[in-house]
């Protein structure tokens, strides 16, 4: 069986879906970003392609990169055609990415403080106070360190024309970002005949990046900073990436019990007494994150944490009530606040969106339901989400009530056909429907984009859904460097010689057995096996 | 003990610790050779081979042959498949002094070997397969023999092979610098998370290098290794307590330790090329006197061929 039989009724099956497809032009030739791919691919059969993903799903389970589905373990399902993304493509998104944070720090920078964007008109103010992450308790003071968004991943889509769209932001938790670092890892080895010359971003660097925009936004005052990931356990669903992020990262992982606060100075407490921490990576829920201010009953969190911060003695990443900015109803207004703290027009469009509180735009939803795509405004992971077409009479009827019960509560976007890549099923490729979510590192001075992201993929036929809680998988996501023809550095020979021959060890003393040591390794043909070298 | 049954003993240690060594190594560089054009590669191939102590065997020598060459070989002691034969035939031949479950993961591997597809993903699979194998030989060898002299020379022999193939690992570094990364480089001797763990916020290739050669707490760093060896030919011969040493074994070793370890720089990349070759030259002369001093006596028997 060759590549056709594997692509065999592909572009049938493309064509059927009205989506952009990534990796073929209509008539089913392959981009020209695809080349590498789709020649490494011709020379598998289905054998190949089977063991290959096979031996890939085993890599996972052995290290562990699983997500956590309903208190069971699972592999992360990981594809095994890359998602690939050229050069100009690809600036086009670092730029709007880039952007798009710094519009979203200016703007929770300005909604903690004077809010001089409801002042100015841009925004009103009721909707940011109505937020459920808009949180009092933070605000009047700027964080340690001067930076709210410290890691953000921005979801990008591809709708049917080929347009990349923003579809929402995340700016509180995101995560995802370790199972591109080991995509990368597990795709080296599964597929390395597609990686040939040309040259693909590394995304290695990740944790360096990540630990250095950390460092430099310690409370002033700190010279040699330590940082830490706070996790809410074990059982918190993205525990892995915790694991792996401090792991890479070469801190300490930290629980909520493992922290006291003393003095708005947050400690933890290690075998040598307690040790001061001044970075805190947080990865649980600003609810969840102290007792005194949020959930009272919340086992996970540390008390005093939100005042330490308040006196600058620690530095929250991502800073707490960040969630107001990827509420999905102030999502609509991102463009305007681009335009409004950066003067500048967005460089990724947004995904058309009605606000249900108003009350032409909920009429018209209204009569609309089933076309359309419902979403709560606080949800992620795909929670709540309603997409109209496939959605029964009564899941509608139902739906009607709640958005007229709670307009605030929800909004509405046209079903969009996200674009798609090949993705192996059974025993050939079909076209499935991806996303992408890029991560941004903002150190207050620049925010770097991770080159790629993470591209998950509704391993359904014809499913928009790519959450990995839904049945969703990944595919490793490839940004090509600058021109693709670059040669791999050639360094011809000259390692060895252009180095200066210094000699710092003692002259040799004069051991009684000079003789055979050149030869140590260098087993001719003549020596049998057995004899011992 | 027998001096033909140490002398397996040694080897046993030696060879399971290289083929661990070479499979480690040839993980990570395939990756990198992988990626070049076809001509670097074959030059590139060819120097790999080079530092892994053997010479190609023909003109025509590109990644498949270096595979064979490094991997499947079962006629070189370079090779892994090699190696872990020459292993399992000294335990053969100690077969009554090794303990069964030593001796039954020896020649459980050994029959292993064949099972693999001996492609470029096979041997990924491969290699991970030799990990396993060599730390499940290690750990019985650890755990079911009695720690006396028999198990003093195969960690004697571990030890010093250890030291070896860190040094030939860092010495891969110089042939392909165009594309080698210090995070290869640690990930290859098992050490990234430990490194990281130890240097915080720096990176860099001089901390790796350090890392690899100087810490004394990592077990695969040269500095470590040797101060094993060193132990090992202590308890070995505990004759010499007080002053100097009769031992040439224990010299050789304890002099290029206590070198790196007190030796102070501030270039250490633009001296690591010494260093390796000093430390694999150090090696080799040990394995000698080592051989000299307990295995065989050759000078002896010729003189004794004379008189009769």
């Amino acid at each position: 069986m060759t590549m056709s039989d594997l692509f065999q009724d592909y572009s049938e099956a493309a064509g059927r879906t009205g989506a952009y497809d990534e990796m073929f032009a209509p008539g089913q030739r392959a981009r020209q970003s695809y080349g590498q791919v789709a020649g490494a691919l011709r020379e598998l059969s289905l054998a190949d392609v089977s063991a290959r993903a096979d031996s890939m799903a085993r890599t996972f389970l052995d290290r562990g990169v699983t997500f956590d589905f309903a208190g069971e373990e699972r592999p992360f399902p990981l594809d095994i055609v890359p998602r690939v993304i050229p050069a100009d493509e690809w600036d086009v998104l670092e730029r709007g990415v880039a952007q798009r944070v710094r519009a979203l720090e200016a703007f929770l920078n300005d909604v903690y403080d004077k809010m001089t964007v409801v002042s100015d008109g841009v925004i009103p103010r009721q909707l940011i106070t109505t937020s459920a992450h808009f949180h009092r308790a933070v605000h009047g003071f700027e964080p340690a360190g001067g930076v709210r968004v410290h890691i953000s991943g921005i979801d990008v889509v591809r709708d049917a024309a080929g347009t990349f769209r923003v579809l929402e932001d995340n700016v509180r938790v995101p995560s995802g970002v370790s199972y591109v670092l080991e995509n990368r890892r597990a795709m080296a080895k599964g597929l390395p005949e597609a990686f040939g010359q040309q040259l693909i971003r590394p995304v290695e660097e990740y944790p360096r990046r990540l630990l250095s925009a950390l460092r430099k936004t310690a409370p002033s005052g700190v010279d040699d900073p330590t940082v830490v990931v706070l996790t809410p356990g074990v059982f918190n669903s993205a525990y892995f990436e915790h694991t792996l992020l401090a792991g890479l990262m070469g801190v300490e992982l930290v629980e909520g019990r493992d922290l006291i606060c003393r003095g708005n100075r947050v400690y933890m407490r290690t075998t040598a007494g307690e040790q001061r921490v001044d970075v805190i990576y947080k990865r649980i829920d600003d609810d969840f994150l102290d007792p005194l201010q949020f959930r009272s009953d919340s086992m996970l969190g540390c008390p005093g944490l939100v005042n330490a911060a308040r006196a600058g003695g620690v530095t929250i990443a991502n800073a707490v009530g960040n969630g107001v900015a990827d509420d999905k109803l102030v999502y609509s207004y991102v463009p305007d606040l681009i335009r409004y703290y950066l003067g500048e027009e967005p460089v990724i469009a947004n995904v058309d969106t009605f606000r249900l509180e108003e009350k032409e735009a909920r009429e018209h939803v209204l009569d609309r339901l089933d076309e359309l795509v419902v979403k709560p405004v606080d949800g992620s992971g795909g929670k709540g989400l309603v997409i109209g077409p496939d959605a029964s009479k009564e899941e509608l009827e139902a739906l009607r009530k709640r958005v007229i019960a709670d307009p605030r509560g929800w909004i509405a976007q046209p079903v969009l056909q996200l674009s798609t890549v090949p993705t192996l099923s059974g025993d050939k490729f079909g076209p499935r429907h991806v996303d992408l979510r890029p991560f941004a590192v903002n150190d207050g001075d620049d925010v770097w984009v991770l080159p790629g992201g993470l591209t998950r993929v509704a391993l359904k036929e014809g499913s928009l859904i790519v959450n990995s809680s839904q049945g969703g998988g990944s595919k490793d996501t490839w940004v090509l460097a600058g021109s693709p023809q670059v040669p791999v550095e050639r360094l011809p020979q000259q390692s060895v010689t252009v180095r200066e021959r210094v000699s710092v060890w003692p002259v040799e003393s004069n051991w009684r057995d000079r003789q055979s040591e050149q030869q140590q390794q260098q087993i001719s043909d003549a020596q049998e096996v057995t004899a011992n070298a | 003990m027998l001096s033909r049954i140490a002398e397996s003993l040694f080897w046993i240690g030696r060879y399971v610790e290289r083929a661990d060594g070479t499979a480690r190594i040839l993980d990570v560089h395939l990756e990198r050779l992988n990626h070049l054009p076809t001509e670097e590669r074959r030059s590139v191939a060819r120097e790999l081979l080079g530092v892994m102590g053997a010479r190609p065997q023909s003109e025509d020598f590109g990644l498949e042959e270096l595979l064979h060459a490094l991997a499947y070989d079962k006629h070189s002691a370079t090779s892994i498949a090699g190696s872990l034969g020459a292993a399992r035939e000294n335990a053969r031949r100690a077969r009554e002094t090794v303990s069964s479950g030593l001796w039954e993961s020896l020649n459980t591997t050994y029959y292993g070997l064949n099972q693999h597809r001996k492609d470029v993903v096979g041997t990924y699979r491969f290699c991970h397969w030799v990990l396993e194998r060599t730390a499940m030989v290690s750990g019985l060898a650890d755990t079911t023999v009695s720690h006396d002299d028999s198990w003093l020379f195969l960690a004697l022999g571990r030890s010093l092979e250890r030291a070896d193939m860190t040094a030939r690992m860092l010495s891969t570094r110089d042939v392909l610098s165009a594309g080698m990364s210090w995070v290869n480089m640690l990930r290859c001797a098992g050490a990234y998370e430990s490194f990281l763990r130890t240097r915080r916020a720096a990176f860099g290739d001089q901390h790796a290098a350090e890392f690899l050669l100087l810490d004394r707490l990592f077990p695969r760093s040269i500095v470590y290794a040797l101060s094993d060896a060193d132990e090992c030919l202590a308890k070995l011969d505990p004759s010499a307590q007080r002053v100097g040493f009769i031992n040439d074994a224990r010299r050789i070793v304890g002099q290029a330790r206590t070198f790196l370890e007190f030796h102070r720089t501030d270039d250490l990349m633009s001296e690591l090329p010494e260093h390796m070759e000093r430390v694999q030259k150090a090696v080799a002369q040990t394995s000698d006197a080592i051989s000299r001093k307990y295995f065989n006596q050759a000078d002896e028997l010729a003189w004794v061929g004379e008189v009769s």
